[in-house]
């Protein structure tokens, strides 16, 4: 294992030589799907909570059709069927974003990622204290007011222990990333594996720098929560 | 529109290959959890720290490294024992050929089994001390008492958590083409290469899983009333 280690290490860090690969490539990929997840959720949230069902339902629509499938199979869709059809192949600007296997990544992880996120905030939002609602409404607030000052920072603090698990869900998701061809730290192990066939060492490895991210963002999770729910400590 | 080009029969055998990986899977893995959320709330210090350990780190990395490190070193592992067996004498000459549905329920099940090793420990300490103690006032012995007191009782805790480990599953399960099994999902694929209709054909493999999870949850709401029987709901 260590001596994979030293064959490998720059490119399972930060770089084969002429691009980002390895744990570098693994985090941007948590960080960018996680944000566009974040951004896409936040507003669908709301949304979901809607009394019309002209707005929510799209929203559960949503929810469901990418809950309800495999990653896998939506990250196929993407980057293999989506490629696939003639007017994305007829169109400059389709063709040039779906034939990159990275914008198809990004673009499927956070689809997912802002699906299960939607659900996350839409239950915390919808499991506010009437009270802090009351409280609000007789402070004279607008609803977009109620909404900014109140509803969303109790939801999203009240959210934080569900949101960190699906992150940790998320960087697990992005071991995907190596069938379109994205060099993550799974790709790399994967070429290290066909370079000396010794499954255990390679995988292992990898094993081990996923399980240290894993660590690192739980112990940053476990802070954040500490800090943003210490009203609710008992 | 609905046109399957000849593949509806592979894409019918890939969907029964899913379900089974699947089902199997989650047998193995419910053994595993209850075993394992036995050996964590043992009085043993060796077993909690195995547990522990075991769940910690599978829960830490990703299935899917996890599932080629197991599928690629399982074989070799059995490889290196039955050479062991071999050489310790003669006679013994056992081949372990694995094929890729066996590593796959094998590995599935390992990894989920420490989601559900969680699942069902939280679900142990659920159930009220008093029952376990009235059951071996009874002079219950602890199978007995696992049996007609504790399993039922901790199913009721443990059943949104099953479910949701069993859509999980459903779902990891299309990673298991990636090991070369010729499930919904590899079967999709190649249909969709043949007939240069992949967007299509995908959708069809979306769609089977969107209806198995549709069926799970209808299954799971009928289990849930089933265990929820004898609690007694606020009349609102």
């Amino acid at each position: 294992m260590i001596g994979i280690f030293q064959t490998y290490w720059q490119a399972l860090l930060y770089s084969d030589g002429y691009r980002m690969t390895g744990l570098a490539m693994t985090l941007w990929l948590l960080v960018i799907s996680c944000g566009i997840g974040f951004c896409l959720a936040l507003p669908l949230a709301v949304l979901r909570n809607a009394r019309s069902p002209l707005l929510w339902f799209p929203v559960w629509l949503y929810t469901f059709l990418f809950r309800g499938t495999p990653l896998y199979v939506q990250l196929l869709l993407i980057y293999t069927g989506i490629y696939g059809l003639s007017f994305i192949h007829n169109t400059p600007p389709f063709n040039e974003f779906f034939r990159q296997g990275l914008n198809c990544t990004i673009l499927s992880f956070a689809l997912n990622t802002g699906a299960y996120t939607t659900e996350i905030f839409a239950g915390a939002i919808k499991e506010t204290a009437h009270g802090e609602v009351d409280a609000g409404l007789a402070m004279g607030m607008s609803r977009y007011t109620l909404y900014r000052r109140i509803i969303i920072p109790s939801a999203l603090r009240r959210a934080l222990p569900a949101y960190s698990n699906e992150v940790i869900l998320m960087l697990h998701a992005t071991t995907l990333a190596f069938t379109a061809t994205v060099p993550d730290i799974l790709k790399v192990t994967n070429d290290a594996y066909s370079a000396t066939y010794d499954p255990f060492d390679c995988f292992g490895l990898a094993a081990l720098i996923y399980l240290c991210v894993s660590f690192g963002l739980i112990f940053l999770f476990r802070r954040a929560e500490r800090r943003f729910l210490a009203y609710l400590r008992p | 529109m609905f046109d399957l080009a000849g593949y509806g029969q592979q894409i019918f055998n890939g969907t029964v290959t899913t379900i089974e990986l699947s089902v199997l899977s989650l047998v193995l893995s419910f053994i595993i959890g209850l075993l394992g959320a036995s050996a964590k709330l043992a009085r043993h210090r060796v077993l909690r720290g195995i547990g522990t350990v075991y769940t910690t780190i599978i829960r830490g990395v990703p299935d899917l490294v996890l599932m080629l490190l197991i599928f690629y070193s399982l074989q070799i592992w059995l490889n290196d024992f039955s050479d062991w067996l071999d050489s310790l004498q003669n006679s013994i000459d056992f081949e372990f050929p694995l094929d890729p549905f066996t590593s796959g329920v094998i590995t599935l099940g390992f990894i989920y089994g420490a989601y559900f090793t969680e699942t069902f420990r939280g679900a142990f300490l659920a159930v009220p001390k008093g029952q376990l103690e009235a059951a071996r006032a009874y002079g219950m012995r602890p199978l007995l008492v696992f049996r007609r007191i504790l399993f039922p009782q901790m199913m009721r805790y443990a059943l949104p958590g099953i479910g949701n480990n069993w859509q999980v599953i459903l779902k990891a399960t299309a990673l298991v083409s990636l090991i070369g099994l010729s499930d919904v999902v590899k079967a999709a694929q190649a249909a969709g290469e043949a007939t240069f209709r992949t967007f299509f054909f995908i959708s069809v493999a979306g769609l089977v899983y969107l209806v198995l999870t549709v069926i799970s949850n209808g299954v799971l709401m009928l289990l849930e009333r089933k265990y929820a029987v004898g609690v007694r709901k606020a009349a609102l």
